[in-house]
């Protein structure tokens, strides 16, 4: 681990999206730019900032280690747990495999790839509407995706269950198929909200001279207004992603049998198989956690950037 | 959020021609979004509700008996003893989120690459699905003397303690959990309101004289508050609702210690089949939430005014 240190020369970059940081403050002395008046001359608070820095690394990353480890290590039978593996094996993905773990993987990544697709389309549909139209009942509409965020599935679960083995009208029985999965997630207020903010500021100038050119909706949203909109695309794509991927009980009502679950609901089958030691659990939770893994690293940036702004934007 | 008032220009535009192609494209665009909403939101809401108010029996028929299920659901002491857990874990691993997400913020702001890096990783908890992390904590409170947790206090010398199987600590332990999660995501939240910050104000305070808490106390804090009212307001519902945690990590027990208001409805629902029941507490839940919501709401645009 590299030891923190400050550096008043490279000049700040921008990357906080709160605070752009003008030519004027970068020549402000290094302790004025944190609230705790953090410098890197080496002493007392120095050291003590190095100790707190380490003690956060240790108590929010270093267990992750532990699941690797343990995942690598022959039988970590919950006791000998520690950060580095003994004696790295594979077995305990080999027995996960014979427990059906990548069957389960694979709903997870249908339902991850399908649920999100289909929530980027419909937020984005509905956010181009919102953001680009004026109609009547507007705010109301707007009202409407705000409650979605106020009805989280564990609220709803029990009428949604009933729901999902027999939609209203339609008279179809979702349950045991990835669509009972699918579908709830489609319209996230969440998505929708963002995405409107953002189309709204995108200049009326462009959208006219468009018209101008006989440009139609449907191709007005999708080569004019989505070209501008990647970086709000990339924070939908990744909160979304990372909100679906955390499900639980939608894929545990959703389902008709345990081989309809998705790899995060399984490894409570794992846990509760007596044949199996926790080595093959922490197996089961290293599969269920690289992709967000992956996911998270490609993209953080724009992760941290949308929390931010859902944050700031109210 | 900003209601956009339709321009007069649109309004003439619509008319009252039923057909207005211009009228209609919205609407189209928004059909998607609204169908799935109604569908899986609205409509499970509204089934809820009415659900709520009978004796829900399958093949039987459904039979009305008003607020029966409320009075049954509200006196049982199971369900008593849920909402004290629910206060206790949301209020706990709330205000524990917010203050080590600030202490976090305030220790890992600046503008250096290893900082960066610090932050990335002190971030994993919340981007990890809460299963999995529930998982992980299972395994690192694991009760005997050599699970990891407890053979970290074996080694400051203190005594084994069974985490998740005391009901007077699994409590706590799930609170832990809980803390461990949000801190990082409060974390971000506060961090972009710190890069908010006016930095002459440092400036002057430091040339003030004032002392570190001081500046703390009436720059940073002022600064902050709107990102503060943010992780409350978030804060506030999630507790609410908290059920993959405990779930995942406790189920409710050891003997109903950890139980909340959201596990105990769905052993209602899905163990017992009392749907009837499960729905009136799920009523409950869902009119507490939206009244803090609109409460919270209410307190931060008065705060904003002031």
């Amino acid at each position: 681990m590299s030891a923190p240190v400050i550096d008043p020369v490279r000049p700040a970059a921008p990357d906080t999206p709160a605070g752009r940081i003008t030519k004027a403050q970068r020549t402000i002395p290094a302790r004025f730019d944190t609230a705790l008046g953090w410098n890197d001359r080496p002493g007392l608070a120095w050291a003590l900032r190095i100790l707190l820095c380490l003690i956060a690394l240790a108590v929010f990353a270093a267990p992750f280690l532990t699941i690797f480890s343990g995942a690598f290590t022959a039988n970590p039978s919950g006791s000998s747990l520690s950060f580095l593996p003994h004696d790295s094996t594979l077995l305990n993905f080999r027995v996960a495999g014979e427990r059906g773990i990548w069957d389960y993987l694979g709903n997870s990544l249908v339902i991850a790839g399908g649920g999100l697709l289909l929530q980027l389309v419909v937020c984005t549909l509905a956010a181009y509407a919102l953001a680009r139209h004026r109609f009547r009942g507007q705010a109301l509409i707007m009202m409407l995706f705000m409650m979605t965020l106020m009805l989280p599935e564990e609220v709803i679960a029990i009428p949604l269950s009933l729901v999902l083995g027999d939609v209203p009208v339609v008279h179809l029985d979702l349950k045991g198929t990835v669509w009972g999965v699918i579908l709830p997630l489609g319209a996230w207020g969440f998505s929708v909200m963002m995405l409107t903010e953002f189309m709204r500021d995108i200049p009326a100038e462009i959208e006219e001279a468009a018209r101008l050119d006989g440009v139609g909706e449907l191709r007005m949203l999708w080569q004019i207004i989505l070209p501008l909109c990647k970086p709000a695309l990339g924070v939908a794509g990744v909160l979304g992603f990372i909100m679906i991927w955390d499900q639980y009980l939608l894929p545990l009502i959703a389902s008709k049998d345990p081989t309809d679950y998705t790899v995060t609901v399984a490894l409570s089958i794992l846990r509760t198989d007596p044949e199996v030691g926790s080595g093959v659990v922490l197996a089961g939770a290293v599969i269920a956690l690289i992709p967000s893994l992956i996911v998270y690293l490609l993209l953080q940036r724009s992760l941290v950037t949308g929390i931010a702004a859902g944050a700031t934007k109210g | 959020m900003t209601a956009t008032v339709p321009a007069p220009a649109a309004r003439k535009g619509m008319g009252r021609r039923a057909f207005d192609k211009k009228a209609v494209v919205p609407w189209l665009f928004l059909a998607p979004g609204l169908l799935l909403a109604l569908v899986f939101k609205f409509w499970p809401m509204a089934k809820g509700i009415w659900l709520s108010f009978f004796d829900v029996r399958p093949f039987l028929g459904d039979k009305w008996i008003g607020l029966e299920n409320y009075s049954r659901v509200l006196t049982d002491h199971r369900f008593q003893d849920a909402i004290g857990h629910t206060l206790i874990l949301g209020m706990g691993q709330s205000v524990g989120a917010i203050l080590l997400g600030f202490a976090l913020a305030l220790l890992l702001e600046g503008q250096a690459r290893s900082l960066k890096f610090l932050r990335t990783a002190v971030f994993l908890p919340a981007v990890t699905a809460t299963a999995v992390v529930g998982e992980l904590w299972r395994l690192m409170y694991y009760p005997t003397s050599d699970g990891l947790l407890n053979s970290g206090l074996h080694f400051f010398g203190l005594g084994t303690v069974q985490f998740l199987d005391n009901p007077d600590i699994a409590l706590y332990s799930t609170m832990v959990m809980g803390i461990w999660i949000w801190a990082p995501y409060n974390m971000v939240i506060f961090l972009a309101g710190l890069a908010g910050v006016d930095r002459s104000l440092y400036e002057a305070a430091a040339m003030d004289g004032v002392s570190l808490w001081q500046r703390l106390r009436f720059v940073t804090l002022p600064a902050i508050r709107p990102a503060l009212m943010i992780v409350l307001t978030l804060a506030t519902i999630r507790g609410l609702r908290v059920f993959t945690e405990v779930y995942v990590l406790t189920g409710g027990g050891p003997a109903g210690s950890t139980d909340v208001w959201m596990t105990r409805a769905y052993t209602l629902g899905f163990t017992r089949n009392d749907i009837g029941g499960a729905s009136a507490a799920s009523v409950v839940l869902l009119c507490v939430t939206l009244l803090l919501t609109v409460l919270v709401n209410h307190l931060r645009t008065r705060g904003e005014a002031r």
